[in-house]
């Protein structure tokens, strides 16, 4: 069902934790599957310097969070709004039809995340 | 690495001695039991032989036991048989919110033929209303399908109860038995029930083998046609070596339910106990009593069931989960929603079914493997993390 990437970034999950100065917060979930995942962000010269994230769900859920945290830290802001979902199941090896929808929520999570930062900023 | 299944309500390991059957009728005594020659009537004799068998492990009549391919099929032809057969005297259903989907996707079908379909609700622990099951009666109902044991959270029915309130009002009364047969003690002429379904691999026959009691006396419309098979019930060549099979495993679970329900409610305890003081945040599903022998369903707060059950996969052990995540749909286990937990509590559930093979060595494995599991899970999930601070704030 998941392919060896997959099941590689679920049993060994990159960056999971909270940035405790963290000046970029993102959370997005699927109301109809309950999968959540918040993404934290440290950015530095418009560089994302640290990334971290916390998920609850399904193991294609966790696996796209920690494939997005890996794909993003030290691009641009610029470079990491460019990484959409259908990326982060490509560099996954491909995820099953369903969980596209119901689990790969990563990118969406980093764009929140990038948001907050810009948002923040412009206070 | 040590593997352990548990998951015995999805399917079970065919018993060696009924292997040995099904091999033998399989190469050896291969006849058609409709050909009236020496190897036909040698076949003819095992389904005769498997019919008593069955037949005896529910005190039925062996001419009150139909073969068919399994649990799907037989509660397609009493569902469908005793509707299209009642049609005049009545076109309405009562069943219940929490039957698999054999009887749902049936009824669904039923309600686009004209049919009206009374779903009752559950409590928490799954059990159904008799009070309820009595004000949906009409003077239209013409038949109560209740499942006998629920194949998620265990629960047991009052299903001798239902057949009493169904016999005082000359309404049939079917149940889905596909879980609760072979496992604990079924009486169909005590429990006053007019049909039963039950499905040969969960409980040690093979897979696509399964039967249909129907009450001497119960006309029902049959839904395959073809040959004068199985006494023009169900037409279509029988399964002789699955028939063989489902015989035997019927006399083996007559001949050994008493000792089963005593070790696997002992291990079932066991490992309710073991996870429910180990690990916080857990619930129990299902009713604490009334539950089938090998029946453990814990709900763990913020975790989500498929990453518990790839991460138990991964130490050996197969279980399920009633998360949406597993079932290829989006929603969580209807039952669940059904009982009234949260969307969240459900996406979290575990089920552990345990069968004849498994050994108290399998439970302390479980209750070893399970706490880090959950811990590392929650030490990922956001959930778990506001709940930390919500209670500290509190």
């Amino acid at each position: 069902m998941y392919s060896e990437k997959v099941m590689d970034h679920f049993t060994n999950p990159r960056n999971v934790g909270v940035i405790d100065d963290a000046n970029g917060v993102g959370e997005v979930g699927n109301a109809k599957c309950g999968d959540i995942m918040k993404i934290y962000l440290k950015v530095e010269d418009s560089i994302i310097k640290d990334v971290k994230f916390k998920t609850f769900g399904c193991g294609a859920a966790i696996a796209t969070s920690s494939m997005v945290t890996e794909m993003v830290k030290g691009k641009t802001l610029e470079e990491a709004l460019e990484i959409s979902n259908a990326a982060v199941a490509e560099a996954l090896d491909g995820l099953p039809p369903i969980k596209m929808h119901c689990s790969n929520l990563a990118a969406d999570a980093l764009h929140a995340a990038i948001k907050d930062y810009i948002e923040k900023k412009g206070k | 690495m040590r593997r352990i299944y548990f998951d015995h309500s999805a399917t079970t390991a065919v018993d060696p001695e009924v292997a040995k059957i099904v091999l033998e009728y399989m190469s050896n005594k291969f006849g058609n039991p409709s050909s009236v020659h020496g190897f036909g009537r040698e076949a003819h004799q095992a389904v005769d032989i498997a019919r008593g068998q069955v037949a005896a492990l529910l005190n039925a009549e062996p001419n009150e036991i139909f073969f068919t391919s399994g649990g799907t099929e037989s509660d397609n032809l009493a569902l469908k048989g005793i509707a299209y057969a009642n049609r005049k005297k009545g076109n309405h259903i009562i069943t219940t919110q929490i039957e698999h989907h054999a009887i749902f996707h049936t009824c669904e079908y039923l309600e686009k033929q004209g049919f009206k379909v009374t779903y009752l609700p559950v409590d928490e622990n799954a059990m159904i209303s008799l009070d309820d099951l009595k004000k949906a009666i009409t003077d239209d109902t013409i038949l109560i399908s209740v499942m006998f044991a629920n194949n998620e959270v265990g629960t047991i029915q009052p299903v001798k109860e239902i057949g009493k309130i169904a016999r005082e009002k000359g309404i049939y009364f079917h149940t889905d038995a596909v879980q609760a047969v072979g496992s604990i003690p079924i009486d169909v002429k005590e429990m006053n029930i007019d049909l039963l379904s039950l499905s040969g691999h969960k409980f040690y026959a093979p897979k696509g083998t399964g039967a249909i009691y129907i009450r001497k006396g119960v006309h029902i419309e049959p839904q395959q046609l073809g040959g004068a098979h199985e006494r023009n019930m169900r037409a279509g060549t029988e399964n002789v070596p699955g028939i063989a099979g489902l015989g035997k495993a019927s006399e083996l679970a007559r001949q050994n339910m008493d000792e089963n329900i005593k070790v696997l409610s002992g291990m079932r305890d066991r490992l309710i106990a073991g996870i429910t003081k180990t690990i916080p945040y857990v619930k129990l599903n299902g009713h604490p009593t009334l539950r089938l022998p090998g029946n453990v369903n814990v709900s763990f707060s913020y975790v989500e069931g498929e990453s518990l059950l790839l991460n138990l996969d991964l130490k050996g052990i197969g279980a399920s989960s009633g998360s949406a995540c597993t079932s290829g749909s989006l929603d969580p286990s209807h039952v669940l929603l059904a009982m009234g937990l949260k969307h969240e509590t459900a996406h979290g559930s575990l089920r552990i079914s345990l069968g004849k093979d498994n050994t108290e060595e399998d439970i302390d494995y479980a209750l070893q493997v399970l706490p880090p599991i959950i811990e590392k899970l929650r030490s990922m999930s956001p959930l778990y993390d506001q709940a930390l601070k919500e209670k500290k704030q509190a």
